[in-house]
């Protein structure tokens, strides 16, 4: 039987800060993902983050996911790449796929790190080849240095969706507009103001009526909605492009915890149904800890610190940290949340969260 | 939620900015190079507070808080426009020379300008707004690939031109 101290499932900005408290704590990791590399978004992330520029702001999510990853490695985290976790069954056992076989994993901690994945938004052709996530897009373009295409049409103006559009331009794509149903810009006026000082257009009250184009991507018909979103007849208009991208939210993705049997809450503006947990990231199983976007949807810079507290609680519940220790390093990492939490964007999810949070009562209730 | 007119426009006209505490006076202005803090949402960020030199930007806690520029502080050397992460800092100096002004700003796009090429200086809404030259293009190992690059226009553009135009903006849709 293999067995570990804490399996973490999620190699993203959560996951490599939670497995990286955990083996510096001196605990076995076994750190999971089913992508062929780790780092999660971070590597699509070439802008500058914000924060404190004590803990990495100003300093690029791709240089950020690298020295993650020589933490990890300077700990001795074990990571399992191209592997999939389909399951958590009886004992803590993690049901694990990849390279032609299957396994089981047990673990005495699980941190849950999955992630989450990219809304859709249904209109007339939306499933025309072009169509695509801002994620996708991000992919292609940061990644794997592909430029789908020329003239790209956004939809959504939050703050992934504006920094799309920038590193779309940065890639050498003209950006058509950025459209936004809601009647204001959703995300960062500084990053709206870095696309909109290049003249690309940030159409609020706004939304894609239908798709041009019968075989692939020629354009977009877009309509002006009124103070009750209702498209306003006689204002279509149409914009020329061959690549329109869907950023309007993500989604948690909580499929293990459903199956490990955590107790859930539903708040609409964290993504929607929510693992319950605490300041310890626990969740209602005592062995199960969940950080990062599958906690609710947040930023790199929030779900590193998530990660560093549900590693840190973790460890100390292995008995791998001193109550002292683990008390005064989570004071820490919890005022540093709490101040990435204010201000007009931040304190919406501070006060979703921090009620459920706030008592230990769940931890036991499951 | 945002400031009104940013969450609107997304940007913020001159109005809005003056007064804001990231903005220097125009006797300040007037007195040579300075840095224009154009920051006006509380978002948690500090990086410009710790890079400058001279303690002229003050964050303090919580790092929601606006940027304050000490404008006696400032002496002008740019140091905090690379280290933004929101690209939010100009340079601005009225005194280059009569009738003059030299703008710095961030510039993270292919192909660079150059020193002595003509450009389209825009302002904050992309409208192209005056002819400018460029004097310099600066981009350390400490930007950390955030070019920052100095032109210089007729002073009464000064506070309304924030960037140059970008050659394939636009070129898609013709």
């Amino acid at each position: 039987m293999e067995e570990t101290d804490a399996a973490i499932i999620g190699a993203g900005p959560a996951g490599l800060a939670a497995a990286i408290e955990v083996a510096r704590a001196g605990g076995r990791v076994v750190l999971i993902d089913e992508n062929s590399r780790p780092g999660g978004q971070l590597f699509k992330q070439i802008h500058k983050f914000f924060g404190s520029r004590t803990h990495d702001a100003g300093v690029r999510g791709i240089t950020i996911a690298h020295h993650l990853l020589e933490e990890c490695d300077r700990f001795g985290v074990t990571t399992l790449l191209d592997t999939v976790a389909y399951g958590i069954f009886a004992g803590n056992g993690i049901g694990l796929a990849g390279g032609g076989r299957t396994w089981t994993l047990h673990a005495r901690r699980i941190i849950l790190a999955a992630g989450a994945s990219e809304k859709a938004l249904p209109f007339p052709g939306w499933t025309l080849p072009g169509v695509m996530g801002a994620g996708a897009l991000q992919t292609m373009m940061n990644v794997h240095r592909v430029l789908p295409g020329r003239r790209i049409l956004m939809i959504g103006s939050g703050n992934v969706g504006l920094i799309v559009s920038y590193q779309a331009l940065q890639a050498g794509a003209d950006v058509v507009a950025v459209v936004e149903a809601a009647p204001s810009i959703g995300g960062y006026g500084v990053h709206a103001a870095k696309i909109r000082r290049t003249g690309i257009p940030i159409l609020t009250s706004h939304t894609v009526k239908r798709v041009l184009g019968d075989d692939h991507v020629e354009g977009a018909e877009l309509v002006a909605l009124d103070e009750g979103w209702h498209p306003i007849e006689g204002t279509e208009r149409q914009v020329p492009a061959d690549t329109i991208c869907l950023s309007v939210g993500l989604t948690p993705l909580t499929e293990l915890a459903r199956m490990a049997g955590c107790r859930f809450t539903y708040v609409p503006a964290l993504g929607g149904h929510v693992p319950l947990h605490n300041w310890d990231m626990q969740t209602s199983r005592d062995t199960l800890y969940v950080a990062g976007d599958i906690a609710g949807i947040e930023e790199a810079s929030t779900a590193l610190e998530e990660g560093r507290l549900a590693g840190m609680a973790a460890a100390r519940s292995l008995g791998l940290l001193t109550e002292g220790d683990a008390a005064s390093k989570k004071a820490d990492i919890r005022k540093r949340l709490v101040s990435l939490r204010e201000g007009p964007f931040g304190r919406l999810r501070r006060e979703l969260k921090e009620p459920f949070m706030k008592g230990r009562e769940i931890t036991h209730a499951g | 939620m945002p400031a009104e007119g940013i969450g609107k426009r997304g940007y913020c006209t001159l109005e809005e900015l003056k007064g804001t505490p990231g903005c220097p006076g125009d006797e300040r202005l007037c007195r040579g190079a300075v840095a224009v803090i154009e920051c006006l949402q509380e978002i948690p960020c500090n990086p410009c507070e710790e890079v400058c030199p001279h303690g002229a930007i003050t964050v303090g806690e919580p790092i929601t808080n606006l940027p304050v520029l000490a404008e006696d502080k400032c002496c002008g050397c740019g140091l905090c426009l690379a280290a933004c992460p929101g690209l939010a800092i100009f340079l601005v100096d009225v005194t280059s020379g009569p009738g003059e002004a030299e703008v710095s700003f961030p510039f993270e796009f292919l192909p660079l300008p150059e020193a002595g090429d003509g450009v389209a200086a825009v302002n904050r809404n992309g409208d192209i707004v005056t002819a400018g030259t460029v004097l310099s293009v600066t981009n350390p190992q400490r930007n950390d690939r955030t070019p920052i690059v100095t032109i210089s226009i007729p002073r009464e553009f000064a506070m309304e031109v924030r960037g140059i135009t970008i050659p394939h903006r636009g070129k898609g849709q013709r």
